[in-house]
C-alpha cells in the first residue's frame, strides 16, 4: 500500500533524516561504527550513491564509470588546494564545475546509446581517464604517487609559507577532520538529499521515470528524451564531483585508483543493495558496504576465537577456519553473500524488505481510514 | 481545408516496394481511413507522417510544414498524436501519471528542467489529466499501474493521452485490434465522440464495421498505392476494392 505523499509528509521525511544523520556518531557508536573516518565515509559514499541513484534509480541508465567524477572532484579539490588555499569552500566549487564538465561531455556521447551499450561506453570513459591519470596526464595528476598539496604550493588565498604544520583543509579555522569534518560531510550529505528529494517529486522527476519506462511514447508524446538524460546524467556526475571533493577536503589527497571500475561497481552495488529508485535506499546500501568494509575487514583470527572461544576445542578450530574465509581479506565473499540473498529475494534492495516489514505491522494494527491515494505515489520510500 | 497532404511518396525495405507513389489528402474535420489487405503498407505509411521512417522520396506535408526529416517529437509538438497498434504506455506508471505527462509536454514543450516544482502542486494539469480519465471510462483506475490494465483499457489509456493533448490531427493505428465486440462498440462511440470536438483522425482498421461506422472518406491501399479513394457507400460497391481483398485472400 502505497501512502500518500504530500509536501508534509516530505517535510516530516527530510527532519528526520536530518536528525538521524547528526545524530549517526550517537547511535552508530554500540556498533562499533561511532568513530569519524567511518562515519566521514558514509556520509560521503552516501552522496556519491544519493547522485548515482537520480540517474540509475530513475531513468535506467546503469552507469558503469561514475567513478570517474569522483575523481574528478577528488583531483579538482586539490588543485583549489595547491592554487588557493586549504579553504574547502573554493574546493568544492572547483569540484562542482569540473565533475559538470566532464559529465556533460561523457554524458553527450554515452547517451546516444541505451542499455548495455551506454554502459559500456561508460567504463570505457572510466577506464580511459584512469589510465590518462596514471601515464599522459601526469603532470596534472602526479600519477602513481597521487597528487598532494605542498608546502611550496601558491595556495594564493592562504599565503604559502605562514603555515608550516600539516597541511590539513580548514573552514574559518575548523579543521576539516574528525568529527567536524563529519559534520561538514553530513551537511553537504542533508543538502543532496534535499535535492534529490525535489527532484523526486518534480515534474523533471516524473518525466525521468517516463524515459525509464517508455521512451517510444515518450518522443511520440512531444518530450525529446536527450535533454532529460543528460540533464540526470550531470546532476548525478556533479554529485559524485561533490563526493570527490569531500574526500579530499578529509584527507588532501587525490589518486587515479579513485577512478578504477571497482569503485565505479562499487556504487552500483550500493545502490542496488539499498533499493534503487528509492529515496533512502542508496545511503542505505552505502552505508552497509562501508560498514562491512571496515567492520568485517578489521576481524582476524585472534578476535574469531575470543568470540568461539566457549565451544569446544574440536569444534571451535573448523568453525573459526571456516568463518575466516569470510571477514579480513576476505570481506568481500561476505558482501557477495549478502548481495546475492538480496538480489534473489528482495530485488527492490534493503528498502523493499523494509517496507514488507512495515506492512506486516500495519496488517497486524486496526486500519487507519486509507483514502485512495490521488498522488501519483511514484515508488514505496 | 486540407490538413495533411502526401504526393508521391516512396518508399523500399531491400527488394520489397512498400509504397509506391502515394499521393493523399485528408482533409480538416474528417474521419478519413485507410483499408486494405496485409502488408498493403498502411502502417508504413503512417510511421512516415510521425517521423518513424523516412520515406525515400516524395512529401509529407502537414499544415504546409515538411514532415520529412522531423523528429517525432517535433512533429507531436505542432498537433500530430498517435495510437499504436499495441499500446505504448507508460507501463509502470500511474494511469494519473500516464495522462499528466502528455498534458505537461502540451503546456512546457519538449523539455523543461521544472525540477522544483511539485508534481502534487500541478493543480491544473491534474484536474485537466481527471478530467480526461473520466471522458474514457478509467477515473476509478487513476492510482493503478497502467501494466496491469486489460488490453481494452491500454487502448483507451493510450487514446486519452493523445487526446488529452488536443491534437489537430489523430492518427489510430488499428484502435480495435484483438478486442471483443463490446469493446469494439465502446470504442467507436468514444471515437464518435471525440469526433465532436472536430479533431482530424486517420484511422487504419481492418474491421469493416469500424471503418462504415466512422469513416467519412476511405482510401484503399493495395501493394503500397492507392487503388481507390471516395465515400463509403463508393467504396463498397467498387469491384477493385473487392478484387484487392479477395486477391489478397489468394496469398
Amino acid at each position: 500500500m502505497l501512502t500518500k505523499v504530500t509536501p508534509r509528509s516530505d517535510l516530516l521525511m527530510f527532519v528526520l533524516f536530518t536528525l538521524a544523520i547528526l545524530a549517526m556518531p550517537l547511535w552508530l557508536a554500540p556498533i562499533g561504527a561511532g568513530y569519524p573516518d567511518l562515519l566521514q565515509k558514509f556520509a560521503i559514499f552516501g552522496l556519491f550513491a544519493l547522485g548515482f541513484n537520480i540517474l540509475f534509480g530513475l531513468t535506467g541508465y546503469l552507469s558503469f564509470g561514475h567513478a570517474v567524477f569522483l575523481g574528478v572532484g577528488s583531483y579538482a579539490a586539490v588543485w583549489s588546494f595547491k592554487l588557493l588555499g586549504m579553504n574547502p569552500l573554493p574546493a568544492l566549487l572547483f569540484s562542482v564545475v569540473f565533475s559538470a564538465l566532464f559529465a556533460l561531455a561523457i554524458g553527450f556521447i554515452s547517451l546516444r546509446r541505451s542499455g548495455i551499450y551506454f554502459s559500456i561506453l561508460t567504463l570505457a570513459f572510466a577506464q580511459m581517464s584512469y589510465n590518462l591519470a596514471y601515464s599522459v596526464l601526469t603532470p596534472i595528476t602526479n600519477g602513481e604517487t597521487g597528487l598532494r598539496v605542498l608546502q611550496s604550493d601558491p595556495r594564493l588565498l592562504d599565503g604559502s609559507g605562514s603555515d608550516t604544520g600539516p597541511l590539513i583543509s580548514r573552514l574559518f579555522g575548523i579543521e576539516m577532520t574528525g568529527y567536524s569534518g563529519f559534520y561538514f560531510c553530513a551537511v553537504l550529505l542533508i543538502v543532496g538529499f534535499y535535492i534529490s528529494q525535489r527532484i523526486f517529486r518534480s515534474p523533471f522527476g516524473m518525466m525521468l521515470r517516463a524515459v525509464k519506462s517508455n521512451q517510444n511514447r515518450m518522443s511520440y508524446t512531444g518530450l525529446n528524451t536527450r535533454p532529460y538524460t543528460l540533464a540526470a546524467f550531470v546532476i548525478s556526475g556533479v554529485f559524485a564531483g561533490v563526493a570527490g571533493g569531500l574526500l579530499a577536503v578529509t584527507d588532501p589527497l587525490a589518486g587515479a585508483e579513485r577512478m578504477q571500475w571497482t569503485a565505479s561497481g562499487e556504487v552500483v552495488l550500493m545502490t542496488i543493495l539499498g533499493g534503487a529508485g528509492t529515496l533512502l535506499g542508496p545511503i542505505l546500501g552505502a552505508g552497509l558496504i562501508k560498514y562491512f568494509e571496515n567492520i568485517f575487514s578489521a576481524y582476524n583470527e585472534q578476535t574469531l576465537h575470543a568470540i568461539f572461544s566457549f565451544l569446544p576445542d574440536v569444534i571451535e578450530a573448523p568453525v573459526v577456519s571456516i568463518a575466516g574465509l569470510f571477514v579480513g581479506e576476505g570481506w568481500h565473499l561476505t558482501l557477495g553473500l549478502l548481495f546475492m540473498v538480496v538480489v534473489i529475494f528482495l530485488p527492490g534492495g534493503i528498502m523493499e524488505g523494509l517496507n514488507r516489514i512495515s506492512k506486516i505491522f500495519s496488517r497486524s494494527k486496526p486500519k487507519p481510514k486509507f483514502t485512495s491515494s490521488s498522488q501519483s505515489a511514484a515508488a514505496a520510500e | 481545408m486540407e490538413i495533411l497532404n502526401v504526393s508521391n511518396v516512396n518508399k523500399r525495405f531491400g527488394g520489397l516496394k512498400a509504397l509506391d507513389e502515394v499521393n493523399l489528402s485528408v482533409e480538416q474535420g474528417h474521419v478519413h481511413a485507410i483499408i486494405g489487405p496485409n502488408g498493403a503498407g498502411k502502417s508504413t505509411l503512417l510511421n512516415c507522417f510521425v517521423g518513424r521512417l523516412i520515406p525515400d522520396s516524395g512529401s509529407v506535408t502537414f499544415l504546409g510544414k515538411d514532415l520529412i526529416g522531423a523528429k517525432p517529437h517535433e512533429i507531436n509538438q505542432i498537433g500530430v498524436s498517435r495510437v499504436f497498434q499495441t499500446p505504448e504506455i507508460f507501463g509502470d506508471l500511474t494511469l494519473l501519471d500516464n495522462i499528466m505527462i502528455p498534458t505537461l509536454a502540451k503546456r512546457d514543450g519538449a523539455f523543461s528542467l521544472n525540477a522544483w516544482a511539485r508534481v502534487d502542486g500541478l493543480g491544473e494539469i491534474r484536474d485537466k489529466a481527471l478530467h480526461m480519465l473520466e471522458d474514457v471510462g478509467l477515473a476509478e483506475k487513476k492510482g493503478m499501474i497502467a501494466d496491469s490494465l486489460s488490453r481494452g483499457d491500454k487502448r483507451r489509456l493510450e487514446l486519452a493521452m493523445c487526446l488529452v493533448q488536443d491534437p489537430k490531427l489523430l492518427l489510430l493505428d488499428e484502435p480495435t485490434a484483438g478486442m471483443s465486440r463490446a469493446d469494439t462498440n465502446n470504442t467507436i462511440d468514444l471515437l464518435k465522440r471525440i469526433g465532436e470536438r472536430g479533431i482530424t483522425k486517420i484511422v487504419i482498421e481492418h474491421d469493416m464495421h469500424v471503418v462504415f461506422s466512422l469513416a467519412s472518406k476511405i482510401s484503399v491501399l493495395a501493394q503500397g498505392t492507392v487503388i481507390a479513394e471516395g465515400k463509403p457507400e463508393d467504396i463498397k460497391g467498387d469491384p477493385r476494392v473487392q478484387e484487392a481483398y479477395l486477391g489478397g485472400a489468394h496469398v
